[in-house]
């Protein structure tokens, strides 16, 4: 008898291991339809007369964008100056302090200004959309678009997709900028440089390149949390209590699905 | 007086044939075939799992059956082109159970919006045809709330206002009275006939309550377990013989009757 | 298809005929406000109307609006059933100014 109840579980759990990879491959798929279809909606919605909304897409760039305006703009401050603390300490061990400039340069432009802005975007908005589709969702207002003739990709999702690839090389920028200015400060205090050589020393480290390395990351991020968020919103099911689920595993997907992407990204562009 | 009123025209507006569907296992609709006609009020009776609201899901183009086809206005559905259905869909009008109001815009902007969508008249055009119908549904004054302050019955008046804003040819209505007290649910009632008779509307209603069934219909048809028992008129469906029939007509003043089978079953049967 | 004007006895008549809908009430629109604008006196003949939607209903609102705040004549002469049918629907067969013909209306302005 022991030997079989082994075999019960083990198998169990086996089929538990192919099932949640089947359901992360359908998950894959589904996100891919997700964007295709929004895509298509984007070009040829005139065509079917489902233009997508210019208003709607201002609104969701104001969401998305503008209102995130203030906890990233302090976050980006934040993580600057731990940079240049960070740095300073270790570097001084070497006696290269003065080389903490050119490393905040580098990483902020090419890693953490579009990271952080990432997880900041996917904390507000990954979690904003996927709850109200999800709400639209139980409330059969999906049902409802559906039957008057709007085609529900097309009226929630494009929008947020352009909006999304708007909005976060701003941010991005706006993070990038944020960050260096914090850990100016700094870099400042201690190193007894004033502000303007200071800058000029971290421009003098930049190349364009770095700064099209964040960018380019940045509208892979904000496409990946437009799609996560949705389809998870989409799939809602099971009331208030499966609401807060689809909304909870939206932001944890999307930063997990952040962090994956900047890695591999990392790993090519870094050779 | 006939059995059905004069504006019943005979032509067929829906026609369902031999619609089968299935949940993986589970079958949900099994054969099911009716016909609707112009003008007509067509009751879909069933309890809960009767596969009812599958079948409404068919109607509507959100859910396709396996197996089957589903005419609306002489056309199969299925082989419609994207294009098409957008312009069909201006002649279906649904209010759905809940109202499905979308909670982001007004009362007003909820009846605006299908027009907004499919159509390119004038904003001011726009605001007077929705005026117009929130007048019908007695929600004028209220255009500018928003759907969380409403009531049951309120919502369900301008669900009803949305779904008739683009003056369809067929009304779909979802359990029109659940949830509604019984003299709001008498009033929906009632305002169902006279936008049918004001229009000319064909109209369809999926309800569990016999009630509402029997004020409104001009035909009935039963769903039982995916199966339709009967179709006929409001008078044949009282004098049926048919066992089942009569347990459902009763279970509104009496207790529930229980089908033997059907409860040992579900007693020792299936998982959890 | 356009909507024809003509003037009799000093009134500018626009006839509306069979189908008014969402495909040709905005011209009905624009022609009846056009009309308005230059006119004191504008009736519309609806004897031959075999069916009209909302949105053709809306743009006659519209006109009478028009006319109600500029002090001007606007009136609908020769209803069809039909039409009658869905004014009536609406409770704007107490609202308008209805004639069944435009001696009708003459003979009630004198």
């Amino acid at each position: 008898m022991p030997a079989s109840l082994h075999q019960s579980q083990f198998r169990r759990f086996a089929e538990n291991i192919g099932s949640r990879f089947a359901g992360g491959v359908e998950a894959f798929g589904y996100g891919s339809v997700l964007l295709v279809e929004s895509v298509f909606w984007i070009f040829a919605g005139c065509w079917f007369q489902q233009c997508v909304r210019v208003r709607s897409v201002v609104e969701e760039m104001m969401n998305i964008g503008v209102r995130a305006v203030p906890v990233l703009a302090i976050l980006a401050l934040a993580n600057g100056a731990m940079m240049a603390m960070q740095g300073i300490a270790t570097l001084r061990d070497f006696g290269a302090e003065s080389q903490v400039i050119a490393g905040i340069a580098l990483s902020v432009t090419r890693e953490f200004g579009v990271l952080i802005t990432g997880i900041v975007v996917a904390g507000r908005s990954g979690s904003a959309i996927a709850a109200r589709i999800g709400t639209m969702q139980m409330a059969q207002e999906i049902d409802a678009l559906r039957v008057i003739g709007v085609a529900p990709v097309r009226y929630l999702v494009s929008p947020i997709l352009i909006a999304m690839l708007v909005m976060m090389p701003l941010l991005t920028i706006l993070a990038n900028a944020m960050a260096i200015v914090g850990g100016g400060i700094f870099v400042i205090a201690d190193l007894q440089v004033n502000f303007s050589v200071y800058l000029e020393r971290v421009f003098a480290a930049l190349t364009p390149g770095d700064l099209v390395q964040g960018l380019v990351k940045s509208l892979v991020f904000g496409v990946l949390i437009t799609l996560v968020a949705s389809s998870n919103g989409f799939s809602a099911t099971g009331g208030a209590e499966g609401l807060g689920r689809a909304t909870t595993r939206s932001v944890v997907l999307c930063i997990g699905a952040i962090v994956i992407a900047d890695m591999i990204f990392t790993f090519f562009l870094s050779r | 007086m006939s059995a059905l009123p004069k504006h019943i025209n005979r032509s067929a507006v829906m026609e369902v044939e031999n619609v089968s569907t299935s949940y993986g296992e589970r079958r949900i609709l099994e054969d099911v075939s009716l016909s609707v006609s112009e003008g007509e009020i067509m009751v879909i009776m069933g309890g809960s799992g009767s596969g009812k609201s599958t079948l409404l899901r068919c109607l509507l183009g959100l859910h396709h059956p396996d197996t089957g086809t589903i005419r609306l206005f002489g056309r199969d559905i299925a082989e419609l082109s994207g294009r098409e259905w957008h312009k069909l869909r201006t002649k279906i009008g649904v209010s759905f159970q809940g109202g499905a109001l979308f909670n982001s815009m007004s009362v007003g902007d909820n009846v605006c919006m299908p027009l907004r969508e499919h159509t390119r008249l004038d904003e001011r055009t726009i605001r007077i045809i929705s005026r117009m119908k929130l007048e019908l549904v007695d929600m004028a004054a209220f255009a500018h709330l928003m759907p969380a302050q409403l009531s049951g019955g309120m919502t369900k008046r301008t669900a009803l206002a949305r779904a008739i804003v683009m003056d369809p040819n067929i009304l779909f209505f979802d359990e029109p009275s659940a949830g509604l007290d019984p003299i709001v649910a008498a009033d929906l009632d009632k305002l169902i006939l006279q936008i049918r008779d004001a229009m000319g509307v064909t109209i369809v209603v999926v309800t569990h309550e016999l009630q509402s069934a029997f004020a409104i219909a001009d035909r009935i048809t039963i769903l039982d377990h995916g199966h339709i028992l009967m179709t006929g008129t409001i008078d044949e469906v009282r004098s049926s013989d048919n066992q089942r029939i009569r347990n459902l007509l009763q279970r509104s003043s009496e207790q529930e009757v229980i089908d033997a089978d059907e409860y040992l079953r579900r007693l020792t049967e299936g998982e959890d | 298809m356009t909507f024809p004007i003509e003037n009799k006895q000093g009134f500018s008549i626009v006839s509306l005929k069979g189908e008014v809908d969402l495909n040709n009430s905005p011209e009905a629109r624009k022609v009846i406000l056009n009309c308005l604008k230059k006119d004191k006196h504008v009736m519309v003949e609806m004897s031959a109307v075999d069916y009209i939607d909302s949105s053709g209903v809306a743009s006659l609102v519209e006109g009478f609006q028009y006319a109600r705040s500029n002090d001007l004549d606007f009136g609908l002469i020769g209803v069809s059933d039909a039409a009658m049918n869905v004014l009536r629907l609406a409770r704007l067969d107490q609202v308008f100014h209805i004639y069944a013909s435009l001696e009708d209306c003459v003979n009630r302005a004198s």
